[in-house]
């Protein structure tokens, strides 16, 4: 693999060997000595055009762990926010010898056009891209999903038949794109629940139900997996919805809907979660959710995309 | 006939060309006029040109031209624009308003006016903005700029849409009294908030912010039925989806008078390009679905749509070098319209070289109030005429452009059709494929021009 | 052209011969864990395993294991070396394969490291530093079946199959019953 750019590109084949690799990264996590020397000598950048305290350290743990050089390069305070280009960036990063990039980007598409160009010839890896994809979260979505349906069994399992009700603002969500794609690859069935408004046009002609109605979708589907997305408060103030109680009525997981669930679902959240929007604080603590391990699993999927990047001999451009 | 010519621009035989209708003739040129067409002998004084194989053309006359001069001049001038536009064909362009400072009264577009006649590539006729600066309020000085040196016959906000309703009614019914016509840009500002990309599965998929086609469609909606109620010409920009050939269609059944241009890059290429996020592909309007593209050419195939203009739009390198959401909109297109509306006009059967001549030429000369170019090769009319190699097939590279920008999406793209001979004013500025040098090509134009006057 | 330098009845008679070494230098099978290298030497691992306890079935005397028979399970387990290698990015990215330990540990036992072939040695430095990150065994002792020698490093063997005098340019495979269905070493030239 020279880059992860998306959760499009990946084969069934290829997704199960990240969640793999990722349970051996895991296995180390349990040790006492938690670093591996895989990756000495490589240097790995944090590139955040974007806050994201949480993704930044996530990588960061990951990469050090694997014994990498971690540089963070965000874009306040440096001379990004004084309006130098990507190029610039990308050539700054290159003399510096980077040899992996892990991008978080306003644009849609500006890890593609870095993995793209002749620039820098450094690994990249997209750690979310404007409401384009977040390819490691849906990994990390994923790999919790296995371990949570297959404990202590999960290697070399996909996901055939498990049914995952994705609920919110699936418009802006890269999280939600990334997730349906890596969910369909394995062979999950999804379901995205949202008002019309953040239902993106087109949607109907993806691989996806699609449902307004969350009481009736959890009815029909009694769900594995229920995803809730974060809602972001300006959405209210672009006419998406018309305020935050009215949101929460119909669209958030409340205690009540939470105890409709079947006992062995799981409840996720890819963080930072507004309590009392769309996830009630019941749910949140409950011993359904995962929200937690979705933390730990990240650094465990980091770490297997760090290496499966940047461990081997560069791969010829293709 | 063995005097030596001391007509300005010499004398030139294009001998064997086939015009437009399919007829092979001998042109003779002289001193800036077609002398005649049939089968000529040349005398010493007459440089040959062997035009067998090639059609002729009337000049092209390009409706839609960002020359981005004066403010731009990092991404053209009039003379590196003008150069490009004879490099394609081109005898005429008109140049877009949305220069710094805008075209907006009668000293700047007489000053690119000037510019052009200096340069002498082309004919350079200054569009006018409709509203001051652009900015959709107040309407600009347009008698002042109907009537002065340029004689500006087009309005145009392109770049942005005149929105305002009531603006848009007066700007309509304004014009009128200088037989001008207002060249809508149509969008919908509001529904088009940082739009990137046409809106739909794909927008969705990419995550870049969609452009619906409603946005186009509503406001050519509106406009015609404004044009309507008020009795005056509408020009409509770049059309780019099904629905708006569908409404324009409708209007002109209706008897209203509207006019509609597509540019090539819209009848050729589809969105499905974007998934690269490569920024060339980044162009207002944006790129449509394959359906789009095949109601356009169906459009400009009936009539619907009257003529094919280029947008040229040049932009720095560093503006399509960086992540989608930074990079400007636009395309250049002077040197590859003429090769990219045979491809896919011709070469598809829904088009002939009469046709061609029709939507490059002699309709958008018609619309602009042009004159001097629109013609048949009769006796008598200006020697502006193109010379087109119809059997060339070749992978555009970007040697190819003149202007001072690259950024055209056609860089390895194989394309049928080559421009061998331009002839603005009976003086070669492209030959056999070569520019003519710009000082030559100045001197020129000023004897064109000195000879004129005396003549006059 | 290859040739076969071990057969069937070869490999069988060796891993006995190196079972027997193994409980004789340890003075039984007690304390003693034996990690297999993937691919190959974890099935090496595995045999040795069954051996040592069809010759020592004694009594387990660990906590927990106390008057049960000894279980192979209980002393072999698998020591993936992927993440210590100095070469990964001299070749194609490598799918490590996991690492399993017996459920006793290894802190404070013997350690037997498994693997096919002995050669550079650079296999066998990953190997111990894999270890040291794992625990603290008592000692680490290593067979292997086949012992092509041109060592890089200060490391040998201390139960040997077979020493086998090689050239650099020659190819040793050893194929095991289990996943290549014939079980034969050979040496191609
Ligand atoms: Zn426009």
């Amino acid at each position: 693999m020279r880059h992860l750019l998306s959760t499009k590109d990946l084969s069934r084949a290829e997704a199960i060997q990240i969640l793999d690799i990722a349970e051996d990264m895991a296995d180390v996590q349990t040790r006492e000595v938690k670093k591996l020397p895989t990756l000495r000598g490589k240097t790995v950048v944090n590139l955040f055009f974007e806050d994201s305290t949480r993704t930044r350290i996530s990588f960061e743990a990951a990469a050090k762990r694997l014994s990498a050089d971690v540089i963070n390069f965000a874009a306040k305070g440096s001379s990004v926010s004084k309006g130098e280009s990507l190029k610039d960036t990308a050539q700054t990063l290159a003399a510096m010898g980077a040899d992996g990039v892990v991008i978080r980007h306003h644009a849609s598409g500006a890890p593609q056009v870095l993995a793209q160009s002749d620039w820098i010839d450094a690994g990249v890896v997209n750690a979310g891209d404007g409401t384009h994809e977040h390819p490691t979260q849906a990994l990390l979505d994923a790999f919790t999903m296995r371990r949570r349906l297959h404990p202590g069994a999960s290697r070399g399992k996909d996901l055939d038949g498990v049914s995952v009700v994705i609920v919110g603002d699936i418009l802006h969500s890269r999280v939600a794109r990334s997730n349906l794609w890596l969910l369909r690859a394995l062979g999950a069935q999804v379901t995205f629940v949202a008002p019309a408004t953040l239902v993106p046009v087109g949607a109907s002609t993806w691989p996806v139900e699609l449902s307004f109605d969350l009481d009736a979708t959890l009815a029909a589907t009694r769900p594995d997996v229920l995803m809730m997305l974060r809602i972001q408060s300006e959405r209210m103030n672009a006419a998406y919805f018309p305020n935050a109680r009215e949101y929460a009525r119909q669209w958030g997981l409340s205690d009540e809907r939470l105890a409709r669930l079947r006992p062995d679902s799981i409840v996720m959240h890819p963080g930072p979660m507004n309590r009392g929007l769309e996830i009630s604080a019941g749910a949140a603590d409950s011993t359904q959710s995962t929200v937690l391990e979705q933390v730990a699993n990240g650094v465990s999927i980091r770490m297997a995309v760090l290496y499966l990047l940047l461990s081997g001999e560069r791969e010829a451009l293709s | 006939m063995t005097r030596e010519s001391t007509a300005p621009n010499g004398r030139y035989l294009l001998k064997g060309a086939t015009l437009p209708n399919g007829d092979g003739a001998d042109i003779l040129i002289e001193g800036g006029r077609i002398v005649s067409t049939g089968t000529g002998a040349a005398d010493a004084a007459t440089t040959v040109i062997d035009a067998a194989g090639l059609v002729a053309l009337p000049g092209l006359v390009d409706l839609h031209t960002h020359l981005r001069e004066p403010g731009f001049e990092q991404s053209e001038t009039v003379l590196t624009g003008t150069r490009a536009a004879a490099a394609g064909g081109f005898t005429a362009v008109f140049a877009m308003a949305n220069t710094l400072p805008v075209s907006d009264t009668a000293g700047v577009v007489e000053q690119v006016q000037a510019l052009g006649q200096a340069a002498g590539y082309a004919t350079v006729r200054p569009i006018g903005a409709v509203t001051v600066g652009l900015a959709g309020e107040l309407l600009s000085e347009i008698g002042a700029m109907a009537q002065s040196r340029a004689a500006v016959r087009v309005f145009s906000d392109d770049g942005k849409c005149v929105h305002d309703s009531l603006l848009m009614r007066r700007a309509l019914e304004y014009v009128k009294t200088f037989d001008g016509v207002v060249a809508q840009h149509s969008q919908d500002p509001r529904l088009t908030e940082n739009a990137q990309m046409n809106e739909g599965a794909l927008s969705s998929e990419l995550g870049l912010k969609g452009w619906p086609a409603v946005a186009e469609e509503s406001i050519i909606a509106r406009d015609v039925l404004l044009a309507e109620h008020v009795g005056a010409r509408l020009h409509i920009c770049h059309l780019s989806t099904a629905g708006s050939v569908d409404v324009v269609r409708w209007a002109k059944a209706r008897g209203i008078q509207v006019t509609a241009e597509a540019t090539p890059h819209h009848l050729l290429l589809t969105e499905e390009l974007i998934r690269s996020y490569d920024a060339r592909y980044k162009v207002n309007p944006p790129l449509r679905r394959d359906e789009d593209v095949q109601a356009l050419r169906a459009g400009v195939a009936d009539g619907t749509i009257d003529i094919i203009a280029t947008d040229h739009a040049p932009h720095p390198r560093e503006s399509k070098e960086c992540e989608w959401d930074a990079a400007a909109f636009g395309m250049v297109g002077l040197e590859s319209a003429l090769p990219v509306v045979q491809t896919a006009l011709v070469d598809t059967g829904l088009l002939d070289w009469a046709d061609v001549a029709r939507v490059l030429s002699n309709q958008p000369a018609r619309i602009g109030r042009l004159t001097g170019h629109s013609h048949s090769f009769e006796n008598g009319a200006a020697a502006n005429i193109t010379l087109v190699d119809p059997a060339a097939r070749s992978v555009f590279e970007l040697d190819r452009l003149h202007g001072k920008s690259t950024n055209t999406p056609y860089e390895g793209v194989t394309l049928s059709g080559s421009v061998r001979w331009t002839f603005h004013q009976g003086f070669p500025t492209l030959r056999d494929g070569v520019l003519a040098d710009t000082a030559e090509t100045a001197t020129a134009a000023r004897e064109f021009a000195r000879s004129q006057e005396v003549n006059a | 052209m290859a040739r076969t330098v071990l057969q069937q009845a070869d490999t069988a008679r060796a891993l006995t011969r190196i079972s027997h070494e193994i409980l004789e230098s340890n003075r039984g099978a007690d304390d003693l864990v034996i990690l297999g290298i993937p691919t190959r030497g974890v099935l090496l691992a595995e045999r040795i395993g069954r051996l040592i306890v069809e010759i020592e079935p004694g009594e387990g005397t660990d906590a927990g294991l106390t008057g049960a028979r000894r279980d192979a399970a209980d002393l072999v387990g698998s020591l993936d070396i992927t993440m210590y290698r100095d070469d990964l990015s001299k070749h194609p990215t490598r799918t490590p394969q996991p690492t399993q330990l017996p459920r006793q540990g290894i802190d404070g036992k013997t350690v037997v490291l498994v693997d096919d072939v002995l050669y550079s040695g650079r296999t066998i430095r990953a190997a111990l530093d894999a270890l040291n990150d794992l625990g603290r065994p008592r000692a680490v002792r290593l067979a292997v079946l086949v012992d092509r020698g041109h060592r890089e490093l200060p490391i040998r063997a201390d139960f040997v199959g077979k020493n086998l005098p090689t050239s650099r340019d020659e190819r040793i495979n050893v194929r095991l019953a289990e996943i290549d269905g014939v079980e034969e070493v050979t040496i191609e030239g």
